[in-house]
């Protein structure tokens, strides 16, 4: 190649080495926002142990006796709030959090600098894989110890466990960059995001059983990821036989794969064209 | 070759002009100082060259590159302080900066950087722990961490205390004699006086004066105001020949004190005001036609004369006291 025309026409490139590569970047806001979450209480009271307390208050309750097939409410609702932690964790608290960096300037400060995009993304669904994996555990004992919910029962239940858990979180944090491009300023942030992250726990089949929902509430729901990763959860915690309770018979996999997928792609999509370092003016 | 190279740059919002037509070169290694009212046009100015906003037309260069179409090498060698940057962070000056470090190919060594900004003993702090002036200095230490070739710095020292001020000037003298080229956006003017090496005044979306610091002003700067007080009085000359009035005024009082008796220089502040007073006159918010008599190139000569030019005619001006 022409490296000697390049830097005859580049100088000032060839005198400058060129600046660290998208994924150190990445790893050291991986890190960072880490060490940020830990550091910031109300985000872990409100995002990190939420899925715990909710699961003491509801497993604490008589909720009148068991869900059909003889399962457990607590089963029940452990599958629901595992699920709800990942949005919480994702879409809200994420959704939250940019919006508030963004008008706080510190994304204006990440874009001088010249941040790739992706490394500033990809540092946040790291953050948010390990807070959602640290915090699924956590709730995974409890629900054992506390409230005798069995432990999955198998590899395969393992697997499933963790592939709807990625996917989950994936879309999640997806939708969560797309929603903080929503509220104007930060001081809206909350109030746009939080009543859609309730709404759907109370029409995804998180307190409620789902297939006792009226059919309107169910439609709207599937719609979204959280009545999909509730399900996929179902299928972890709940027993086999348990399967023909479900709307549909089934615990559905390969539609559960597929429309967290498309959220996914949805929320890529959303961010690649609007994303934005700066408040928009 | 100029680090910056401006001609002919526009920009309008809702068909509002808010730069219009501006030209301008900084050199290498230079440091200039951008001065003007809130509004002006300044902070539009930078932030297109800066990358961060696009422009309607006109031509601009910065470090050979059009800032439209920034890459990351290209920011690489720019550093930008910002006027509000960051959230308060939970977590330390010392950490920021390691964290930071990560962005860049050589980034300057985190202690020494502290150092320089004078935070050492703030290192372990959490920047929402900082004072204003304290996270200023930190804006400005992650802005120049990088070894920028070209450092935008608008209004670095809003909200510093004389100490930070005098602190961050030094930094500032510092980063210029290692060659660093600095654009300065200030309202303070003596920062302007003690920084830069030009100084250009914008107003209307229009540069109205560029000089190099020292001459800034022109004509208006050989204006002098000699005043004293006499007979309960304050009697205030504006004049050119500031000693011929006091030699004057001498004779006239043979013996005793002359009461107060001081000769004035306007200041980069007066003439800075004179300026945007001229150009407010000339054009509220009608810019076009402000051209002939502004002049977009800077010719400060041009403006209406200084204060008065009454020769020796004693003005009194106020009653009592000054």
């Amino acid at each position: 190649m022409t490296i000697a025309a390049e830097s005859a026409t580049r100088p000032a490139a060839a005198r400058h080495p060129a600046p660290p590569s998208a994924a150190r970047i990445a790893w050291a806001r991986a890190s960072l926002e880490l060490r940020l979450y830990v550091r910031a209480r109300q985000a872990m009271i409100f995002s990190f142990f939420y899925p715990i307390i909710m699961l003491v208050i509801f497993g604490s309750i008589d909720m009148g006796g068991d869900v059909a097939g003889g399962v457990t409410y607590v089963q029940y609702f452990t599958a629901g709030i595992a699920a709800t932690g990942i949005i919480l964790n994702t879409f809200q608290q994420l959704g939250i959090r940019i919006a508030n960096e963004r008008d706080a300037g510190e994304l204006a400060r990440l874009q001088a600098l010249g941040t790739p995009p992706v490394a500033y993304l990809a540092g946040k669904a790291a953050q948010v894989l390990v807070t959602t994996t640290s915090q699924l555990a956590l709730l995974v004992v409890v629900a054992r110890y506390a409230f005798d919910v069995p432990f999955p029962p198998d590899a395969a239940h393992w697997l499933t466990f963790v592939w709807v858990m990625v996917l989950g979180t994936l879309a999640g944090t997806a939708l969560g960059f797309a929603v903080s491009l929503l509220p104007k300023s930060a001081k809206n942030a909350d109030t746009i995001i939080v009543p859609i992250a309730l709404v759907l726990q109370f029409f995804s089949g998180v307190f409620f059983v789902f297939s006792d929902l009226p059919g309107w509430m169910q439609s709207i729901a599937a719609v979204f990821p959280l009545k999909w990763l509730t399900q996929g959860m179902r299928s972890v915690f709940l027993p086999d036989s348990a399967a023909s309770a479900e709307v549909a018979g089934s615990w559905e996999h390969g539609r559960t794969a597929l429309i967290l997928a498309a959220w996914i792609v949805i929320g890529i999509v959303i961010c690649a064209r609007r994303f934005r370092w700066r408040r928009s003016s | 070759m100029p680090a910056i190279e401006i001609s002919a740059l526009r920009k309008t919002y809702d068909r509002r002009v808010v730069v219009a037509d501006l030209d301008l070169a900084i050199e290498a290694g230079e440091c200039f100082a951008l001065l003007g009212p809130n509004g002006a046009g300044k902070t539009t100015t930078v932030e297109i060259l800066e990358g961060f906003r696009s422009r309607d037309s006109g031509d601009v260069r910065v470090l050979g590159h059009d800032p439209a179409k920034p890459d990351r090498r290209w920011r690489a060698r720019i550093g930008v302080v910002a006027q509000t940057t960051g959230a308060a962070l939970d977590i330390s000056v010392a950490e920021a900066v390691r964290h930071f470090a990560a962005y860049h190919a050589s980034p300057r060594p985190g202690d020494e950087l502290i150092e320089a900004v004078g935070l050492t003993d703030k290192a372990s702090t959490r920047i929402a722990d900082l004072s204003g002036g304290q996270r200023r200095r930190l804006d400005v230490a992650l802005g120049v961490q990088g070894r920028p070739e070209l450092l935008f710095l608008d209004e670095p020292t809003t909200g510093l205390d004389p100490q930070g001020r005098r602190q961050l000037w030094e930094l500032i003298d510092a980063l210029r004699a290692d060659g660093t080229t600095i654009l300065l956006t200030t309202h303070y003017l003596d920062e302007a006086a003690k920084l830069s090496d030009r100084v250009g005044v914008i107003a209307h979306g229009r540069l109205l004066a560029v000089a190099p610091t020292g001459e800034f002003g022109g004509d208006l700067r050989d204006g002098a105001t000699v005043r004293w007080r006499a007979g309960g009085l304050v009697h205030e000359v504006a004049t050119r020949t500031p000693t011929a009035v006091v030699r004057d005024l001498l004779a006239e009082t043979a013996t005793g004190e002359i009461d107060d008796l001081e000769i004035r220089r306007p200041t980069l502040e007066d003439i800075y005001l004179e300026l945007i007073a001229a150009a407010d006159g000339d054009a509220p918010g009608a810019p076009e036609t402000s051209r002939t008599s502004a002049g977009s190139g800077g010719s400060p000569g041009a403006q209406p004369p200084p204060v008065a030019e009454l020769p020796h005619q004693p003005r009194v001006t106020t009653g009592s006291g000054s």
